[in-house]
């Protein structure tokens, strides 16, 4: 692929749909996730990769968006947390944090259910430090981390039926 | 440093995903000096956002793939640059054979950012605090350097040349990094000390040594953040090599090794902590190898 200072044109698969959209390539994928794609769960914090805030999966494995380039999704899968479950059928990840009271105001819920999700999708028996190290990246101010580590387990107990001690 | 963040990458640059080594290396000799490579991106899209760089092309390796590997050989382990440091990570060659590099990279960043970044992204942005440094200089790891007129190689201790400089030309690129094995009872050991996990190494310290009855032999210890670029300790080094290592033996490679270093005082630490601190954790490194000696002869 190549392209010049003007458009360029990315074609990649979001929670499952076939997109294409003419974008610049100093484009980082947060922005077009946001800007053009008005996807705003995935959010804006320190743009540095220190947050975790704009957590998305790409292939499946949980990653910075504000740290990629647009162009490169091209080609790609993006799930964001609107490609995980919906409000009808939540996914169990998501139904755990609700049922631990894993969230306060919210703001760091979708990049901690995309972690949680790609954790528990290629580990579904995480041990207590596992499931801490996956998180150790999205930073959370305000539930204390205690509960969100309990909804994690939770979600594991309801996927593959057990968590190791 | 978030107060120069522009929040956008304020450049415009063209774009370009090489499919093979050649491919990018005929762009590099193209656009030289205004071409940066894309890896990882970690350090060069921060460095963007602060126009501490602004690169007029960009050149992305991450769809190159024969940059993407871990071959464990009869000599050693070649891993290509563009390697993940998450899939080093989950290797069980670079666990068994090189513990110090192993626990170096697990404790980087955060597990998202080690889905990103590449060892050869930690090494050419040359951060003298790079995590990945120490134990490959303490292993006596070569880089390779490729560019349209040929290769060369390189021990990974003469590669750095200064904070964000190396020994690559205009028009090289970073292929390659091998690391030897290690002789028969070497124990080896990385030690750490930040602020948080995620954060950048206020010192950060690697030590390889291989015991014969009851002396030290092949004494290295390298060390990040205490200088221009991470560097040996070889006065510290000397005083071990070929003697027993008692315990205060240990304590004074460690004050020596406190000498040696040239720390400054900057936003993680002050010179004098760092000073400090380097005592305690070359001895702490060194009788963590020892003990990996003695309890499981080859390691
Ligand atoms: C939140 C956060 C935490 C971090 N924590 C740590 C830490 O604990 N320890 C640590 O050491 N680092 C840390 N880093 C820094 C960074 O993640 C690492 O240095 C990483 O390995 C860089 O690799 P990359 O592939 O992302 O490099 P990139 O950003 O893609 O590239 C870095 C530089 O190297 C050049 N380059 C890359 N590959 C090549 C090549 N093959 N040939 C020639 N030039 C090349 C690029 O042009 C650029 O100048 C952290 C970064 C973030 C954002
Ligand atoms: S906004 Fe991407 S890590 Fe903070
Ligand atoms: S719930 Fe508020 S930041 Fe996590």
């Amino acid at each position: 692929m190549r392209a010049g200072g003007g458009g360029i044109v990315v074609r990649f698969t979001l929670n499952g749909r076939e997109v294409e959209v003419t974008t610049r390539p100093n484009a980082t994928l947060l922005d077009l996730l946001r800007n053009e794609l008005k996807i705003l769960s995935v959010r804006r914090g320190c743009e540095t990769g220190e947050c975790g805030m704009c957590t998305v999966l790409v292939d499946g494995l949980p990653v910075r968006s504000c740290l990629m380039l647009a162009p490169q999704v091209d080609g790609r899968s993006v799930t964001t947390v609107e490609g995980v479950g919906d409000p009808e059928r939540l996914h169990p990840v998501q139904e755990a944090f609700v049922e631990a009271g894993a969230v306060q105001c919210g703001f760091c819920t979708p990049a901690m259910v995309l972690t949680a999700k790609a954790l528990l999708d290629r580990d579904p028996n995480p041990d207590e430090r596992t499931v801490k190290e996956a998180i150790l990246g999205v930073l959370c101010r305000c539930t204390g981390y205690a509960k969100i580590v309990r909804a994690v387990r939770l979600a594991a107990e309801r996927v593959a039926g057990g968590v190791r001690e | 440093m978030n107060r120069f963040n522009t929040h956008i990458i304020p450049v415009a640059f063209e774009y370009h995903e090489p499919r093979t080594i050649r491919e990018a290396l005929e762009l590099l000799a193209r656009w030289g000096e205004d071409a940066k490579i894309l890896a990882g991106g970690t350090d060069l899209l921060v460095q963007m956002k602060m126009r501490r760089v602004e690169p007029k092309c960009l050149i992305n390796i991450k769809g190159i793939p024969e940059l993407d590997y871990i071959r464990e050989g009869p000599t050693g382990v070649r891993i290509g640059a563009a390697t993940r440091l998450r899939r080093l990570e989950r290797s069980g060659a670079i666990k068994r054979l090189f513990p110090a590099l192993h626990r170096a990279i697990r404790w980087m960043a955060s597990v998202q950012v080690r889905n990103m970044a590449t060892i050869g992204g930690n090494l050419c942005n040359a951060s003298p605090a790079a995590d990945t440094a120490p134990p490959l200089i303490v292993y006596g790891a070569r880089v390779k350097l490729a560019s349209v007129s040929g290769e060369r190689t390189l021990p990974v201790e003469d590669f750095f040349t200064g904070p964000g400089q190396t020994a690559m030309r205009p028009g090289e690129m970073l292929t390659e990094i091998w690391i030897p094995r290690q002789p028969e009872v070497t124990g080896s050991a990385f030690i750490k000390v930040a602020r948080t996990a995620m954060d950048l190494a206020k010192v950060n310290v690697a030590v390889a040594l291989t015991l014969k009855g009851w002396s030290a032999f092949n004494v290295r210890i390298a060390l990040g953040s205490v200088a221009p670029t991470p560097m040996r300790a070889r006065e510290a080094e000397a005083a071990l090599e070929g003697r027993p290592p008692t315990e205060d033996l240990l304590r004074r490679v460690g004050e020596i090794a406190s000498e040696e270093i040239r720390p400054i005082t900057d936003v993680r630490s002050t010179a004098e902590y760092r000073r400090e601190v380097t005592k305690v954790i070359v001895a702490d490194a060194l009788r963590e190898a020892l003990g990996m000696v003695r309890v499981g002869g080859v390691a």
